[in-house]
């Protein structure tokens, strides 16, 4: 009995693991696409339109491009580390989805299916974690390289990520201190029966905005792979899938993150003015899970916006920034967090 | 110095007060602005679908005209083979046999007439040449290929098509071209 129970168990959570790797993959496809399409229209261009009605074939073809370019080894690289690189900005970007609540319980051949492949208690931590180890996949296939272009970009996402890394993880204990707890599924449960996070943490929201741009290697904060001073930085030697690897998990990265700024500050499944617990569980799973993925599509649309209005921040503008901005501000932030806390539950 | 212009301005160099050193506010300007330019209209024509309008006197591939029996007007005197500046075009004469009088107007006519479109630099001095009317430059240019020699148009891919039998074709060729009888 126990042992059929788990095999249902296993099976359900694989399922979903599939459907949200499927689905981020995808996502990730076609937010190439939607960049360049922002892009252009941005920049009063048409963007792709051949492939495809409307260009959307575009992504599948840019796929199969990557996919029959010679794949080049350099001769004096460390050919195991080279490979290691993209597979690890890979993984990681994809082990982030796990911990994200998707959408509420759907009823589905007689169990209550939770929309979230893991809720564990340190949820927020786990994606922080994860996050960072993303710089590894970057500054292992730069070092590997042998290349000093590949080597400087490498030297500058892991500088990057240390400096906002900081203060993202302040302002994010603000947050915490406001929610009391690190699950992702709390929060979310939390903000569906009070106000929505960003209300209390207007600042906080900012400071991790400004942080997850970096974390994401997105203009302004692009200089990892800056193409004009470092001919693409970190990946200027890789080619073929390879290549596409490291370009996608930035697309997955900034989908990730995405969810998580949804989830954290904009109630995540959330759907304002609506109240979940009047209408059917299946329609409520399927409103949450489309209100999740229109805040996350508005905030990639943010992503690309910002991308073709701002400029790249000069090394020693970005460190300033980091270091003596945006660190003493989220101290700010929490200082005065805990003091009103203190203050009201006295 | 003298500016050249009016549009000269002084750069304010007095150092940034608290708000230009917070940067959000020109950040939003800036986001407005790239913003705005979604609903401004795209410049682009989508070439293959759409083409740009030609002018009447746009100077694009040759024709070999005919006249209104659909006789061929050329008589091969290579007045625009001399006229020619980058010496495309080549041809030879034939004379006309009995019985051949519907195909040529006159005795002589060009047997082989060739223009090489890579040597053309579409000047129209042998429209300008011709006495006969019998060559003019069309509102269309010489679509792209692959090898060279498709690049030599013979008299069969220039000469217009016979306003008799296929009026439609003929109208279409003729464009706006405005018609002078000799």
């Amino acid at each position: 009995m126990l042992l059929a129970l788990d095999f249902a168990l296993i099976l359900e959570k694989l399922v979903l693991i599939l459907i949200v790797v499927m689905a981020s993959l995808g996502i990730a496809m076609y937010t190439t696409f939607a960049e360049r399409k922002v892009a252009a229209i941005l920049q009063d261009r048409r963007g792709p339109n051949r492939a495809g009605p409307f260009g959307l074939l575009q992504p599948l073809a840019d796929g199969l491009k990557l996919f029959f370019k010679e794949e080049i080894i350099p001769n004096l690289s460390n050919k195991f580390l080279f490979i290691l690189g993209p597979s690890l900005a890979m993984m990681t970007a994809m082990m982030t989805s796990a911990v994200i609540p998707w959408g509420d319980k759907v009823h589905l051949f007689g169990r209550d299916i939770a929309l979230q492949i893991a809720n564990i208690d340190v949820g927020i931590l786990f994606v922080f974690g994860v996050v960072s180890m993303g710089v590894y996949g970057i500054m292992i296939g730069s070092w590997a390289s042998n290349n000093k272009y590949s080597l400087m970009g490498g030297l500058r996402a892991a500088s990057q990520i240390i400096s906002y890394e900081l203060a993202m993880g302040i302002s994010l204990i603000a947050l915490i201190m406001v929610t009391g707890n690190l699950g992702l599924k709390e929060m979310v449960v939390q903000q569906q029966n009070g106000w929505w996070n960003i209300a209390k943490q207007p600042l906080g929201f900012l400071i991790f905005l400004v942080c997850s741009f970096a974390e994401c290697n997105r203009t302004p904060f692009d200089l990892p792979e800056a193409e004009n001073e470092l001919i693409g930085g970190y990946h200027t030697e890789y080619s073929s899938m390879k290549l596409g690897f490291y370009l996608f998990a930035e697309y997955i990265n900034m989908f990730v993150s995405s969810v998580i700024m949804a989830t954290l500050f904009f109630g995540g499944y959330d759907c304002p003015f609506v109240d979940e617990s009047a209408i059917s569980q299946g329609w409520a799973a399927i409103l949450g899970v489309s209100v999740l993925m229109a805040k996350v599509v508005a905030f990639l649309f943010f992503f690309m916006w910002v991308r073709w209005t701002i400029p790249r921040f000069r090394y020693d503008q970005l460190m300033r920034l980091g270091w003596k901005i945006l660190i003493p501000l989220a101290l700010f932030n929490m200082l005065v967090t805990g003091a009103v806390i203190l203050y009201f539950n006295k | 110095m003298q500016a050249l212009t009016n549009k000269a301005q002084q750069v304010d160099r007095r150092p940034m007060n608290l708000l230009e050193r917070m940067y959000l506010p020109t950040i939003i300007k800036g986001m407005a602005i790239t913003f705005s330019h979604i609903f401004k209209k795209k410049p682009t024509i989508n070439y293959p679908e759409k083409t740009r309008p030609f002018s009447p006197v746009f100077r694009g591939l040759h024709i070999l005209n005919r006249d209104e029996e659909g006789r061929e007007n050329c008589t091969a005197c290579g007045l625009c083979a001399v006229a020619c500046p980058a010496e495309a075009i080549t041809m030879e004469a034939a004379e006309r046999k009995d019985g051949e009088e519907n195909l040529y107007k006159e005795e002589k006519y060009a047997a082989k007439y060739e223009i090489n479109m890579l040597r053309c630099i579409f000047c129209g001095l042998c429209e300008e040449a011709c006495p006969k009317d019998a060559i003019y430059l069309s509102e269309t240019f010489a679509p792209a290929d692959y090898q060279r020699k498709q690049f030599i148009y013979k008299k069969e891919e220039m000469l217009i098509p016979h306003p008799i039998n296929e009026p439609e074709a003929y109208a279409k060729a003729r464009g706006n071209k405005v018609v002078t009888s000799q």
